[in-house]
């Protein structure tokens, strides 16, 4: 049926142009005689063919712009008869005795114009005469084409200011008020045009009609070019005559279409001091217009006029655009209780967004904006909408944007309310969206009060929402919003010390809400946040006013205490130890022997209880050794409780090269270079001692085990050590014990049974050299080493 | 001409959110044919980064870094040079010179890469040099207060390694060059 009806339009479109451009033909011939006689009848009959109802509004449109080339030679022709001396008038008359109307009053048109162009009569007799002629046709598509004809070629002769139409009896007014009619005209056309045919054809023709809307909009496009349309007249004449037409017409296509025209034809400017108006008219729409897109089209431009230039800023707060634009808002969303959420905040988001442009100062109307939405979302509960919701993520966004602070957002009351109806996943993409803005302008979030509204926003990720965990979150997912969260944390920060601890307590409070799986992620930055605290006390007075409620780093270690403690219900037990032995330095620096004693006491425990994996027993052993080893608080007694733990543990590891190199490790804890009171020469060497005990015992486990002796590099390393307290100046490592190292592990290399390992040959050869290279340097040193023989 | 960055404890998110703008802003890819990273990464988006940065990248494991596979160290041949790197936590007395002399023999390099302390230093000895490229972020640090966010690019070319430290003070980026040459005296400039 469709096809059919699609090749039967062809064939009607073929034969219509092969009718007119039979007539045109005859019309060029008796146009090139002269004849105006002939002229005029093929005219006539060419333009007859424009008569026909079978044509779709866009085929009927081909047919129309064939007919219009021709009338351009016949406006010539008559041009030149004019100037050859036949006169307008009769000419005018003359093409009235067509015999078809719709031919008639084209003809009539193209003269009329050329007639205007003569100044015979006043142009506004002539334009009235024409706009009310062509009353005559009535059929939608036929009269809207016509009078788009009659708007195009009327166009440039309208008694305009400035205009050379104009004069003592043609005004400006004239040209408005021909150019009004002739749009009121078309729009009932347009209109009517509906309900014309079979009822199923409805939608069919509701698309037709939409492909003729720019031949009514064109009226207002020729309203906006007129000059002397000045604000006075566009607010006194043509706004109101505009708008009543829109209102009054009912008709949801015409309605939304023509409130975008007038707001994309007409200046900004004079949209700013019409606003109560245009704003006057929205709410009398049709139910089903799409007001949003219109409205958030207005304040689009409106916004960007703002940003335009400074100059208009003043003229947006005289006419208060702001609570216009607000007032209108509330008065639509009431009018139209079927519009979708979607409309809803999207008409705030563009309020929102002309807001920040115009008045970027005046945070309360931003805050007036999220307030009235979330007023309109209450009682919704949370968003189901897909869209909705991402539009919710852009309104939140903008303020965002525009200050580049999340300072300033976290003044917007409404700001978490808002937030509030985000179901938890987009709850948490606004909240990463947050904490990117806070990175990426580097925001410094500086008072507990803040940081408390700001973990308010992005509680979704700090802790699981709606009372349980969501199982269904990607890892990888969670790791980076946690990771990102750790960033954060080092966001927030103060140099004042009372402020900080404030912080670090809000921060705390926050986080340890976040459960075993958010832990790992959140208390390791907020360790060392405390600790930078520490270290900026470390350097003053206890007390220095004498306040019991001043911060104190002794404080702080409590808190510190207490949560990296936090770690043993996830668990996580290596990590806990490094905290632990990283707030164990701290407290050393600040002398604070029980402290400190304290927090190696829990690095022990968990090292006991905890920690099993070979692996991971070996690096805490080396962090154990490392860290004590750097402690000069302890008194005796607490130093050899830790070390002799520390060497017992060594002693433990399971695989003997670890447990030989812990304990040679270990030798420095009894020999530290800048302390004098630990100068026990004894102790390493029992450590040195123990450690050849343990190499020589791999070495046979190996024996037993592979047939072969293992490496010798456990021997070398400890002659590395040897040389290492020679040359500190142990009185307890002699030359003698050096030389019989050197044998012992000359021997084991040259043994039969021994592994061939390249990487030991070339670590002893390198020791050689480096004994060598020690006696070249002379002095003390070369001293030293002299009677060592290689 | 090879060029090798050197870069470690890094400790994101951990002690810091990001490298610093003004590295960034200098460590772009394509300049750098290898990477070596001392370890304290710590997770996966900073390998990421570095890797984006140049593909071929050496790490060794540093005690927070989230990916256990780091080895404890490693050695590579650039040139005529040969590298050890270690993230340092294992050698103790944590930055002591003697005992890193003393793994520089054990693994035979001609130039030893380590961090932990988060203090950049630069040590020639008998024809070697130990380098700690320092906290590329300025991360806290047990051993000293003010920590400079540093790193530092070596110019391998032939015998000779020349190394620029780069070290932001105070907002500006200092750079400091440092010259070496594998068959030169032992004698110590810096």
């Amino acid at each position: 049926m469709i096809a059919d009806g699609v090749e039967d339009e062809e064939k009607w479109l073929a034969a219509g142009i092969a009718g007119l451009q039979q007539n045109a033909f005859y019309m060029h011939r008796a146009l090139d005689s002269n004849n105006l006689r002939d002229a005029l009848k093929y005219s006539a009959q060419m333009l007859s063919e424009l008569r026909t109802s079978r044509l779709s509004p866009h085929k009927y449109y081909e047919l129309y712009m064939r007919a219009f080339d021709e009338l351009r030679k016949l406006e010539m022709f008559f041009k030149e008869e004019t100037r050859r001396g036949c006169s307008i008038i009769d000419l005018y008359e003359l093409v009235q005795h067509a015999g078809n109307i719709l031919p008639r009053l084209y003809l009539l048109c193209t003269v009329g114009c050329v007639y205007i162009k003569t100044k015979e009569a006043p142009a506004k007799d002539v334009l009235k005469d024409l706009v009310e002629m062509c009353r005559g046709i009535q059929h939608p598509v036929r009269g809207l084409f016509l009078r788009s004809y009659l708007a195009q070629v009327s166009r440039d002769k309208l008694p305009d200011i400035g205009s050379e139409y104009e004069g003592d009896a043609d005004s400006v007014v004239d040209a408005v008020e021909f150019v009004l009619q002739n749009f009121t005209e078309m729009n009932k056309l347009w209109v009517r045009m509906q309900h014309q045919g079979p009822a199923r054809e409805k939608e069919k023709r509701e698309k037709e009609r939409s492909e003729l809307r720019d031949l009514v909009g064109k009226n207002l496009h020729v309203l906006g070019q007129i000059e002397g349309v000045d604000l006075d007249m566009y607010k006194d004449t043509v706004l109101p005559r505009v708008l009543e037409q829109v209102v009054n017409c009912k008709d949801e296509l015409a309605q939304y279409y023509l409130m975008d025209c007038i707001i994309q034809v007409f200046p900004d400017e004079y949209h700013l001091q019409t606003l109560d108006v245009l704003l006057g008219a929205f709410p009398q729409l049709q139910p089903t217009v799409d007001i949003k897109t219109v409205l958030s089209r207005l304040m689009e431009r409106l916004s960007n006029y703002a940003a335009s230039s400074a100059d208009v800023l003043p003229e947006f707060l005289q006419v208060e655009a702001f609570s216009k634009l607000n007032n209108a808002i509330g008065k639509v969303i009431e009018a139209q209780p079927d519009m979708p959420t979607l409309g809803v905040i999207t008409l705030y988001s563009s309020l929102l967004t002309f807001t920040l442009h115009v008045h970027p100062e005046r945070l309360d109307y931003a805050d007036q904006v999220l307030g009235a939405c979330v007023k309109k979302l209450s009682g919704k509960g949370k968003l189901q909408d897909n869209k909705a919701t991402k539009q919710i993520v852009a309104l939140l966004s903008a303020p965002l944007e525009k200050y580049n602070d999340i300072v300033t957002a976290l003044k917007l009351s409404n700001y978490p309310r808002m937030m509030e109806y985000l179901d938890s996943e987009t709850n948490k993409v606004m909240a990463t969206v947050i904490i990117q803005s806070i990175m990426k302008n580097k925001t410094r979030i500086s008072t507990a009060d803040r940081v408390e509204a700001l973990f308010e926003l992005i509680k979704g990720l700090i802790k699981d929402l709606d009372g349980s965990p969501d199982d269904e979150v990607d890892e990888d997912d969670f790791k980076e919003e946690q990771n990102s969260v750790a960033r954060l944390i080092q966001m927030l920060y103060n140099d004042d010390p009372e402020e900080m601890f404030k912080i670090i307590c809000t921060v705390r409070k926050h986080i340890l809400a976040g459960g075993p799986k958010r832990l790992p992620f959140t208390v390791p930055p907020l360790v060392y946040s405390s600790l930078k605290l520490v270290r900026q006390l470390q350097g003053q007075e206890e007390n220095p006013f004498g306040e019991e409620e001043s911060t104190t780093p002794k404080k702080i270690f409590q808190l510190l205490n207490q949560t990296v403690e936090t770690l043993s219900n996830v668990p996580a037990p290596e990590l806990a130890l490094q905290l632990y032995l990283q707030c164990a330095e701290a407290a050393n620096d600040c002398d604070l022997e029980p402290v400190a004693y304290e927090f190696f006491t829990q690095a022990y425990i968990l090292y006991e209880e905890e920690i099993s994996d070979s692996r991971a027993q070996v690096t805490a052993i080396h962090l154990i050794i490392g860290t004590l080893q750097r402690m000069h608080v302890f008194g005796v007694e607490n130093r050899d409780t830790l070390t002799h733990k520390a060497t017992g543990y060594s002693a433990k590891l399971l695989k003997k090269p670890d447990q030989c190199r812990a304990v040679y490790a270990c030798s420095h804890l009894f020999w530290v270079d800048d302390q004098d009171n630990i100068k026990d020469g004894e102790r390493v060497l029992l450590c040195l001692k123990r450690a050849l005990r343990i190499a020589n015992a791999a070495q046979q486990m190996s024996n037993a085990a592979r047939g072969s002796t293992g490496s010798v590099t456990l021997f070398v390393e400890i002659l590395n050590k040897y040389l290492y307290f020679y040359e500190k100046g142990n009185p307890q490592i002699n030359v003698a014990a050096i030389q019989s190292l050197i044998e012992l592990i000359t021997t084991e290399m040259q043994s039969e049974t021994s592994t061939p390992d390249p990487a030991a040959d070339a670590f002893f050869a390198s020791t050689l050299r480096y004994i060598e290279f020690q006696k070249q340097k002379g002095g003390a040193v070369g001293e030293k080493y002299e009677p060592i023989k290689v | 001409m090879v060029l090798v960055l050197a870069i470690g404890d890094l400790h994101i998110p951990h002690r810091a959110a990001d490298l610093p703008p003004k590295f960034k802003s200098m460590l772009v890819p394509g300049k750098i044919q290898h990477i070596i990273c001392t370890g304290n990464l710590c997770i996966k988006e900073v390998h990421d980064y570095l890797k984006s940065l140049c593909p071929d990248l050496h790490v060794t494991r540093g005690e927070y870094d989230e990916d256990s596979r780091y080895p404890e160290n490693k050695t590579l041949t650039i040139g005529q040079f040969k590298l050890g790197i270690c993230h340092g936590h294992q050698v103790i007395p944590w930055g002591d010179l003697d005992s890193l002399a003393m793994l520089q023999r054990q693994l035979d390099v001609d130039i030893l890469i380590t961090g932990h302390t988060h203090q950049f230093k630069a040590y020639k000895h008998e024809g070697g040099v130990v380098i700690n490229p320092g906290s590329a972020t300025g991360a806290y640090s047990s051993f000293t207060y003010d920590v400079n966010p540093s790193f530092v690019l070596m110019d391998i070319d032939g015998l000779r390694v020349v190394l620029y430290v780069y070290e932001l003070i105070d907002g500006e980026v200092k750079v400091d060059k440092i010259d070496f040459k594998k068959t030169a005296t032992t004698q110590a400039t810096h």
